[in-house]
């Protein structure tokens, strides 16, 4: 439907890396200039977004996404190639841009405000909104340079989403605030795709490609390296720059198998979310498959809260054979003396091939298990110890 | 949410360093005017914040220019200039304004580079505000300048205010001009704001300031039987610009007493006709420094 939002057409962009500019008028007079090489950050991408769409950007560091936000935004111009835009554009490249240490919170919000292209008036409607989100309704009239770097951050965040463009270009400025926070912001961008606006998003959390974008592109060196479906484009970023094959195949379950449920129990009868240190712990795993499934092998996983992977256990590791596969099971680990001393932990498990080329079935990040903190233990491993006391 | 007018807009930006389109630009920067007044009441704020004197401390640069040069003038050369806190007032506001707003205008783009590369607003704005903030102090000072001209008893002489306007035009247009190209060049060449303080301080000494105009004036009409002043008065349109303050509220070219003229000898309709000679001449300066500024704008980004 209707022409594209942004028109990226043949786009390049060369920087000079200048060996020894001149920097001065002195050295402008007194030398010739000097050789400049040229570095492409941008090599012929083409790409049409059309409106409404979320536009993922991924790619390894210094290839080029943060330069394409800045040429599509306008702060730089393309070497090569054209770039066209339909409709207000806004750019959070940097949150509370402009933000001034000795001005008020409430000065910083209509500067800032200014700067991504609202009015005094427009700013005055969402005024009130703004500082809701940022949570901070008693300290807008204190200096900004009292404020801790996530209120600064909160501000400027909050400030940036009640601008109202047709197009929003945010530059990984998603991974700041508490967890709280970060959900707020993720809902306010499913808002804002609902009211049918263009977002482009550059992001190295390929989950968060996968939750918010419809499509996504992918930049090596400069170059488009694959551009479409927002999956497509995370599995190829997850096959080259993690070289995590395992991930694309267990991104794509082909179903055969359903996990009914992932379950945890404390051998004693006790809550699994009031576990302690050297516990044992059962975990329950009902599985249920259509057609005869050969040889599969059910694989169980502990991530920590940060969604670190702690653990990984299989039923062939253990020397379990599950031979031809039909109908419901239930598998049952026993994990022998918890080696933590606190956390929350979530479980995934999963049923695939012997050769691990197919995945049938997968249930990721069920709730688990959890051990309050006791002060007494401030590290993070759990060793059961003796200690033994004699006199020399 | 309101949307605004700006919604349907397409841009197009290519390679091609685009071409300045005065008008078209002048649209750009007024829809971004929001971002000006908020850095000029930024900066008007952030000097004047956790100042026990606040404001008054713009108005205290002219009154202490006013004490040190009455003093060395009067007192030590035996100037005889009559009303000199008058004439010097009428000269000085118009000089702190155009040499205030260099001096912020220079560092301005420089100063402002994480918003340069990390915001797109027409770049223009960043000099501007400079301009907008010495404009506030010239205000201020004017209005010192009066009540020294009603301490004094001095009287408002009639039809010569009428320049005062367009000498603020004159002024305002140069300035802007001169403060486009110096915040330019200093993002390449840092060296340009140390060369600026310098030539300020050279600029201020060739301006009939603190000494008379009619002076000036006298001594440049026959250098060797050659009349230069003609030359000095194309070469520093600052002084045709101060000659118009200095007769706007100074007024009298030869005030009973003074043996000789302390004001250039000039009718009021030959200043005004200057004022609007130096008003054509700074449009056309503006028109070429505009132009440097617009097309290295371009660039800043990637050069800060």
């Amino acid at each position: 439907m209707g022409e594209p939002a942004v028109q990226i057409a043949d786009v390049s962009k060369a920087f000079k890396i200048v060996k020894e500019a001149p920097t001065s008028l002195k050295a402008r007079i007194m030398h010739t200039r000097r050789r400049a090489d040229d570095f492409w950050a941008l090599r012929d991408v083409t790409y049409d977004i059309r409106p409404g769409t979320t536009v993922g950007l991924i790619g390894p560091n210094g290839s080029g996404k943060t330069t394409l936000l800045k040429i599509i935004s306008g702060i730089l111009r393309p070497t090569r190639g054209t770039v066209t835009t339909r409709g207000r554009i806004a750019a959070l490249l940097e949150l509370g841009a402009g933000f001034h240490q000795e001005l008020t919170g409430r000065e910083n919000v209509y500067l800032n405000a200014s700067i991504l292209g609202l009015t005094r008036k427009e700013t005055d409607k969402v005024f009130d909104e703004i500082v809701a989100f940022a949570g901070l309704e008693e300290f807008i009239d204190t200096k900004v340079k009292f404020y801790s770097s996530g209120m600064f951050v909160r501000l400027g965040f909050s400030v940036a989403v009640h601008v109202d463009p047709d197009v929003l270009l945010i530059d990984e400025v998603l991974a700041v605030g508490d967890e709280g926070f970060q959900k707020k912001c993720l809902d306010r961008i499913t808002h804002f795709q609902q009211e049918g606006r263009t977002i482009v998003f550059v992001t190295h959390v390929v989950d968060q490609v996968l939750a918010i974008c419809t499509e996504a592109m992918m930049l090596v060196e400069g170059r488009m390296h694959v551009a479409g479906s927002a999956q497509e484009a995370v599995d190829e970023y997850r096959r080259v720059l993690l070289g995590d094959e395992v991930a694309v195949i267990e991104s794509h379950p082909t179903g055969e198998v359903e996990i009914m449920s992932v379950q945890t129990f404390a051998t004693d009868g006790r809550s699994p979310l009031a576990m302690a240190p050297g516990d044992d712990l059962t975990i329950q795993v009902d599985v249920r498959t259509a057609d005869s499934i050969d040889d599969p092998v059910v694989v169980i996983r502990i991530h920590d809260q940060h969604e670190i992977l702690e653990y990984s256990e299989n039923t062939a590791n253990l020397g379990v054979n599950l031979g031809r596969f039909e109908g419901k099971r239930r598998f049952r680990f026993t994990l022998h003396a918890l080696p933590y001393t606190s956390g929350e932990y979530t479980l995934t498990a999963l049923v695939r091939s012997r050769d691990e080329q197919t995945v049938y079935g997968i249930k990721e990040h069920q709730e688990g298990f959890a051990i309050p903190a006791a002060t007494d233990r401030p590290a993070v491993a759990y060793i059961r110890t003796d200690v033994d006391v004699e006199d020399l | 949410m309101a949307t605004t007018a700006r919604t349907d807009r397409t841009t197009v930006r290519t390679s091609e360093s685009p071409r300045l389109r005065p008008l078209a630009r002048a649209r750009d920067v007024w829809a971004y005017r929001e971002i000006l007044t908020n850095l000029v009441r930024k900066d008007l704020k952030v000097k004047y914040t956790q100042s026990i004197l606040g404001v008054a401390w713009s108005m205290l640069n002219p009154i202490l220019y006013l004490a040190i040069f009455s003093f060395v003038f009067t007192f030590v050369l035996k100037s005889d200039i009559p009303a000199f806190p008058v004439y010097l007032l009428s000269g000085i506001i118009a000089w702190t304004m155009f040499s205030g707003s260099l001096t912020l205008a220079v560092k301005s783009v420089v100063d402002n580079t994480s918003l340069v590369k990390k915001v797109y607003f027409p770049k223009e704005i960043l000099p501007l505000s400079s301009v907008g903030t010495s404009f506030v102090d010239f205000i201020l000072q004017t209005i010192v300048l009066l009540i020294v001209m009603i301490a004094f008893a001095y009287p408002f002489l009639g039809l010569n205010v009428l320049l005062f306007p367009l000498a603020l035009v004159a002024l305002i247009t140069f300035t802007v001009a001169i403060s486009l190209f110096v915040a330019a060049l200093n993002v390449r060449y840092r060296d340009t704001q140390h060369l600026l303080a310098n030539a300020l301080l050279v600029w201020f000494w060739f301006t009939p300031l603190v000494y008379p105009a009619g002076f000036l004036q006298k001594t440049l009409s026959d250098v060797g039987g050659i009349n230069l002043f003609p030359v000095y008065m194309v070469l520093n349109p600052l002084a045709d610009i101060v000659f118009g303050f200095q007769r706007a509220f100074y007024a009298e070219v030869q005030p009973p007493g003074a043996p000789n003229p302390i004001l250039i000898d000039m009718s009021i309709g030959g200043l005004a006709l200057l004022q609007v000679g130096v008003i054509v001449g700074s449009l056309l300066l503006l028109w070429f420094t505009w132009r440097v500024f617009f097309n290295r704008s371009a660039d800043f980004a990637e050069e800060l």
